[in-house]
């Protein structure tokens, strides 16, 4: 923290692990080679500051609707303060394998095929610890999550980016895959919505990438957190494609479509081969994910009202930061889904990281640099609208009238 | 129901630049059809929510449920219009159930209204019984929370 200071320290790319000398010689070494988070760098520089309008937020600003928290509350109050079964609670599982067949035409069997787990973030954690040999490849798009990267690397597997660009809305196709394919390749990521662009897959760019990995018999994992939301066209998962079920893993939870961060719960659904493997895992390092939080799921999972309410304010406030983002002079387009918008802010001669902090600096608005998503987020800015939209009215007039200045000089 | 009412529901005062913005649409558009709802009667009108329990003024609240005798031609209708022209009735409706209308009456003390209902309402040719009940406090009205929101406790930054 720099509380004391006056202007924000820099981040740096990748910060030493700090501690005495003595202590350190027992940090597995290739920890030291995997850096900080670029966000955890910028909130601390955030936290420091008072009055900040915050683009920078990852999560939902609802509240968890009333009836999922009332439910968990009431299993509370009946005592539900044990164990479940470590794949977790049989009524939950089926109330999912129900929901994806609805709403994605995927058939997982609750019994063998569905592993409940504490957020998608374990999820991705097992999938990588149980496929990844030392040394196998992950393709993955970028920009992306920030926790892609350190996961494949904790797994011992090697990342390897597949950049996106924003001339063509952040899409992923065959083509960039097959530049990147090697005979040491174990595995896709998939993660559409994208974290940080917004970006969303049509249904022939999901064939063609399926087609991709079953001619290099290639394994896809799928983070479908976003999903819900979703905003034009159909949703569709590359696990509902023909012949991808056997060769993929589908993650998914309840953070973002039914605002439940706090719940930390996500699921996992594979073949059985597959889902054993992970649930071997996650039996020794995580027994279950909290009953409370799985008795909040199930009530969750009885209506779709929630999501597309909330679904439906997001997009107001999608469209409404656009607008003001173009209209001000930051290009912007127009992502469909997610609740992030990805502006172009590289004409100013700033890196993006410099921009973010200026901007922090000058006008007390929060954005996350887009470098934080990896080298190809570099030129842009994250802007999250999941905030109020008086909020987000301010933000996009400080915003314009920093660019301003910026162009005169 | 169409989003641009929805939108005005929220916030009936967002400017229409604004509404237009969220709604992918033009100025113009979103002004004619806001004119278009008002010409038609779709809207009636604009009001602030106020939480009068936290203004010094003397004003109570009363639901009343109201039983009538419906009439061979009109039936709820002629009584119902009758009983929302007082000015001290805030809303009307017409119920299924053990009653026929329920109205929401204000005056400025429990007397003015129990002065109104004895009076005014309970007096009218068709009203065979009324029951009224006070309100004590308003928790939420019109999809408005009248308590205090939790803060938002979010980090201010987060992946």
């Amino acid at each position: 923290m720099n509380g004391s200071k006056s202007r924000p320290e820099p981040i740096e790319e990748s910060r030493p692990v700090t501690g005495s000398k003595p202590a350190r010689r027992f940090v597995a070494g290739y920890l030291n080679d995997i850096p900080r988070s670029g966000i955890r760098d910028f909130f601390d520089i955030v936290s420091a500051r008072k009055d900040v309008i915050s683009l920078g937020i990852g999560e939902p600003d609802f509240v968890t609707p009333w009836h999922i928290r009332e439910a968990s509350i009431t299993a509370l109050d009946r005592g539900a303060t044990t164990y479940t079964s470590n794949r977790g609670l049989i009524e939950l599982r089926r109330q999912i394998a129900r929901y994806l067949w609805r709403a994605f035409n995927v058939a997982y069997d609750p019994e063998t095929e569905i592993l409940i787990t504490v957020g998608v973030s374990e999820a991705l954690d097992l999938a990588m610890r149980a496929i990844l040999e030392p040394g196998d490849e992950v393709l993955y798009h970028e920009p992306c999550f920030v926790s892609y990267n350190p996961e494949i690397r904790f797994a011992h597997g090697v990342p390897v980016p597949v950049v996106t660009r924003r001339e063509n809305g952040f899409r992923l196709t065959r083509a960039m895959l097959e530049e990147k394919v090697s005979p040491r390749t174990k595995a896709l990521l998939l993660s559409f919505p994208t974290n940080p662009t917004g970006a969303t897959l049509a249904r022939e760019d999901i064939e063609g990438i399926a087609a991709f990995a079953k001619a290099h018999d290639i394994l896809v994992i799928t983070d479908e957190i976003y999903s819900e939301l979703t905003y034009q066209g159909e949703r569709v998962s590359i696990a509902s494609v023909p012949g991808m079920k056997e060769r993929t893993i589908f993650l998914h939870g309840f953070s973002k479509g039914w605002a439940m961060t706090g719940f930390r719960l996500g699921y996992a659904c594979a073949p059985v081969e597959l889902s054993e493997a992970m649930m071997k895992i996650h039996q020794y390092i995580m027994m279950c994910a909290p009953i409370l939080s799985q008795k909040a799921a199930i009530e969750a999972l009885k209506s779709d009202f929630d999501t597309n309410e909330m679904r439906a304010s997001y997009e107001h406030r999608r469209n409404f930061i656009c607008a003001g983002l173009n209209e001000a002079g930051i290009p912007c387009h127009v992502p469909n889904g997610a609740f992030y918008v990805f502006p172009y802010v590289g004409d100013y001669g700033l890196t993006s990281k410099d921009f973010a902090l200026r901007l922090l600096d000058e006008e007390n608005v929060a954005c996350v640099p887009g470098s934080a998503f990896g080298a190809s987020g570099e030129g842009f800015l994250r802007c999250s609208y999941s905030t109020d939209l008086e909020a987000i009215k301010e933000a996009v007039v400080r915003m314009g009238r920093f660019v301003a200045r910026l162009r005169k000089g | 129901m169409d989003e641009l009412l929805k939108l005005l529901r929220a916030n009936a005062l967002e400017s229409p630049k604004n509404l237009a913005r969220m709604l992918n649409s033009t100025e113009e558009a979103v002004k004619a059809k806001i004119a278009d709802y008002e010409r038609s009667g779709v809207i009636r009108g604009y009001q602030a929510i106020v939480n009068t329990d936290q203004l010094d003024v003397d004003l109570v609240r009363a639901v009343i449920e109201i039983k009538v005798t419906p009439e061979r031609e009109g039936g709820f209708n002629r009584l119902a219009e009758r009983v929302s022209k007082f000015v001290e009735v805030e809303s009307v409706w017409l119920m299924s159930g053990t009653y026929d209308l329920l109205a929401v009456v204000t005056g400025r003390n429990l007397k003015e209204v129990a002065f109104f209902v004895s009076e005014k309402l309970a007096t009218i040719d068709g009203i065979l019984s009324t029951a009224t009940h006070f309100m004590l406090k308003t928790y939420k009205n019109n999809g408005v929370l009248m308590t205090e929101e939790q803060p938002d406790e979010r980090l201010k930054v987060s992946p």
